[in-house]
């Protein structure tokens, strides 16, 4: 397995430039709070509010969140249902926009972002793993992880590297295991395979980051463990930056750093 | 390349969206057919049209017609130069033709006669290509031929010299019967005096019916002591002056007992006919004239095959007295002119009204679609009218894909937000859509257009089959004049009619790609 992941990401991820990446000691739990910038930096957020209209009521949501993701960091975000981790998910991914505050990514503001900057962010800089995994279902699990270069790359680009594409693509799916899958459609898949599919897809644009949304969420016990070892591989071996919501202490425990949320707001565990 | 990939999938796996452009496929396959039978007929028409009335007609505004053709022809040359093919002289007169059908009785038909020359008649049309004897077709002539009419027609009756003898040795022989009758009843004639009435239609004496009537006849004419007499007209070795008519002048078609089509001649080429005519001058005069069939006209265009008949210009100059003894010069009603391949008809008009002002000289001068205008304004008319109501029918078709498009837009919300997070832009989504759109139209059209086209190539064979199955007729070839439904696809339609049909299903997209585009990522991940 981590030889496939090596071979598969070599050429693939960016290493993160000097400094040294936090690893999860064997208490393994921290509280982050930040406020300043450092070049380790990868992901700042600076007191985002958002909040909801619903029927006439307004309904906050992150009530100025501070947060920094250090490069190479396994960080787990915690907290109750509603307590706005998917929200601060969506817009560190820039997927929604906050109300106020600021999201710098790689010592750059992006929230206030044209929408086509925005995309391409989420295009390259960074992938995206769901609980309900969202593939694309007309596709073959191989198109689905080739999606992001077919977005990015257009359609001349694409069809004149699509070698290079589908080896990259094949080697992703080898690497979660999928190589004897790759051509059958998400339901035909099982959920641990589809969300195995999912990482591949969230690898192949090579990203720097990756924020998973509860990616155990919808799996059993085994499975879950699964999919968090390769994500533990990818986060120890190819410094690939991960921000993991869940609710889940147990999975939280294996991440370098937790950052707990409560009422939309970081608390100190 | 995802745009294109998922359009591909969707249409591929979405049936429910290809029931919706079933009626763009019916709409495009329709439109096609019409045009396709529209364009057949305004190409039959006019090319039946124009091979009748040639180019350009320069006319007198009088039935006396106008002197000196000639020199209207020098004239008519010197303004034309190089875009003249061909010039003619004609002389049309309105006519009354009597057909016999029986003894004493005549069938009465209203006709247009046509004085023509028969020398330059072809160099101004194709006159002479639906006419029945195929000598006839290379060159005109107004003699009676011997046989071999219509041989492509193989329930034509016998016509010709043969068929012409033999009718009147029957004739004959058959009034010798019935006088040898009367005789015996003490009531007929004495021998060799002739009933009055049928002697005008037809000269028939004789002797009893020979077993070779022909043979007996050129051994013994009984005409032989009257022509010692006086020089008479021997319908045996003789016809009188020719005549071509209109098919339809001397025929009506109608369906035999076992539905096939069949035309029934009251007359054919070696019968007489007799001819009434307004003579030329003030106040005219009837005349009559006893003219010969010699060939019969089937141009397929029933408003001159049932109008139309044909005689040497020079004997109806003379019936009409079109000619000035003292001056030597004849007279003519009109000058038919074709133009070369590629001249601009409305400008040669131009070119000879402004040579003959109308103050000064009485003449009308138009082009064969001037004449028609009507005519083709009608069918033109027709096909605009069907295409815009069957192009109302593929817009009613683009609501159906509308509200389908709309279906999907809902169903595909997830998709929208999976796109949107992996960094697809809005445009991008919408351009899966409209692909979408375009794809279906493409389809849609598409098997429309395969549909049509094998309707077109099939088209008297269904319409044979609906015959058979409806028992009513679908085409009926006794209105038409046509045998079979003339079609031309035309490329330049077929492509406006596809293209039109793509439009139409791409626009119907639109507000659903829109819709699509427009999606929150965030509340199209969390649609459920």
């Amino acid at each position: 397995m981590n030889k496939s992941l090596a071979a598969a990401q070599r050429p693939v991820v960016v290493y993160p430039a000097g400094g040294a990446v936090p690893r999860a000691s064997a208490g393994g739990r921290t509280v982050t709070r930040v406020d300043h910038a450092t070049e380790s930096e990868h992901l700042v957020a600076r007191r985002l509010h958002k909040s909801y209209r619903k029927a006439r009521i307004t309904i906050p949501v992150l009530r100025g969140v501070d947060l920094t993701i250090r490069r190479g960091q396994f960080t787990a975000v915690v907290g109750q249902s509603g307590s706005g981790k998917s929200t601060l998910l969506h817009v560190l991914a820039t997927l929604d926009a906050p109300d106020q505050g600021e999201v710098h990514f790689e010592g750059r503001r992006i929230d206030n972002l044209a929408p086509l900057q925005r995309d391409r962010i989420r295009n390259r800089g960074l992938g995206m793993i769901f609980q309900f995994y969202h593939l694309l279902p007309e596709l073959t699990t191989l198109e689905n992880v080739l999606v992001p270069v077919m977005i990015g790359a257009g359609l001349w680009r694409y069809w004149r590297n699509k070698p290079s594409y589908l080896q990259r693509a094949r080697t992703l799916l080898e690497m979660v295991g999928l190589s004897h899958r790759m051509h059958h459609r998400p339901r035909e898949l099982s959920g641990g395979e589809m969300q195995r599919a999912a990482i591949a897809r969230s690898l192949i644009a090579a990203p720097q980051l990756l924020l998973a949304d509860e990616p155990t969420g919808n799996l059993d016990r085994h499975n879950g463990a699964e999919i968090l070892r390769i994500l533990r591989i990818l986060n120890r071996e190819e410094k690939l930056t991960i921000v993991m919501v869940t609710h889940d202490l147990a999975i939280a425990e294996q991440a370098d750093c937790i950052v707990q949320l409560v009422e939309g707001q970081v608390q100190a565990a | 390349m995802y745009k294109l990939l998922l359009s591909w999938r969707y249409l591929r796996t979405r049936y429910i969206a290809l029931a919706s452009i079933v009626s763009v496929t019916l709409g495009v396959a329709t439109l096609i057919i019409v045009n396709a039978v529209m364009e057949g007929f305004t190409a039959e028409a006019n090319k039946r049209l124009n091979g009748i009335l040639s180019d350009i007609v320069f006319e007198s505004h009088s039935l006396n017609g106008f002197p000196d053709p000639d020199a209207h022809k020098a004239r008519i040359r010197e303004i034309l130069g190089d875009r003249l093919a061909g010039m003619t002289a004609t002389v049309s007169v309105p006519a009354m033709l009597s057909i016999p059908v029986g003894r004493d009785q005549y069938l009465t038909r209203q006709v247009s006669l046509i004085g023509v020359d028969e020398a330059t008649y072809a160099e101004v049309g194709d006159f002479g290509q639906y006419l029945l004897h195929p000598d006839n077709r290379g060159r005109l002539s107004f003699a009676l031929r011997d046989a071999g009419y219509a041989p492509e027609r193989p329930d034509f009756p016998p016509s010709g010299w043969r068929y012409r003898r033999a009718r009147i040795m029957y004739e004959r022989a058959y009034e010798e019967q019935v006088r040898l009758e009367r005789q015996a009843r003490g009531t007929g004639p004495a021998p060799g005096v002739v009933d009055a009435p049928t002697a005008a239609a037809s000269p028939l004496t004789g002797e009893a019916v020979a077993a070779d009537p022909y043979a007996a006849a050129v051994a013994a004419d009984p005409h032989a002591a009257a022509a010692a007499e006086a020089p008479a007209f021997d319908p045996l070795s003789q016809h009188a002056t020719g005549v071509i008519l209109g098919i339809a002048v001397c025929s009506q078609r109608m369906k035999d007992e076992r539905g096939q089509v069949r035309d029934y001649f009251f007359c054919r080429p070696g019968d007489d006919v007799k001819i009434t005519l307004p003579t030329a001058g003030s106040p005219p005069t009837a005349v009559n004239e006893l003219l010969t069939v010699v060939d019969l006209y089937e141009s397929k265009m029933s408003e001159y095959d049932s109008s139309l008949a044909f005689m040497p210009l020079a004997a109806l100059q003379n019936l009409r007295g079109m000619f000035d003894a003292e001056r030597n010069v004849r007279y003519v009603t009109s000058i038919q002119i074709k133009l070369r391949p590629g001249t601009d008809l409305n400008a040669a008009r131009d070119l000879l009204q402004s040579h003959f002002p109308i103050r000064e000289y009485p003449y009308r001068i138009q082009t064969w679609r001037d004449m028609q205008g009507p005519l083709l304004a009608a069918v033109q008319l027709e096909t605009t009218i069907l295409n815009i109501l069957l192009f109302l029918i593929i817009a009613v078709a683009g609501f159906g894909i509308l509200a389908t498009f709309y279906m999907i837009v809902v169903e595909k919300t997830r998709d929208v937000g999976i796109l949107k997070s992996l960094g697809a832009p809005s445009r991008g989504v919408m351009s899966i859509f409209l692909g979408y759109g375009f794809s279906l139209g493409l389809v849609g059209s598409g098997v429309g257009l395969a549909l049509g086209l094998l309707f077109v190539r099939y088209i008297n064979e269904i319409a044979a089959a609906l015959e058979r199955l409806t028992g009513r007729p679908i085409f009926d070839p006794t209105i038409y004049y046509f045998r079979e439904i003339p079609t031309i696809v035309d490329v330049a339609t077929v492509t406006w009619v596809m293209a039109g049909a793509v439009g139409i299903a791409v626009l119907a997209s639109v507000l659903p790609a829109r819709r699509a585009a427009r999606l929150h990522p965030v509340e199209a991940l969390r649609y459920e």
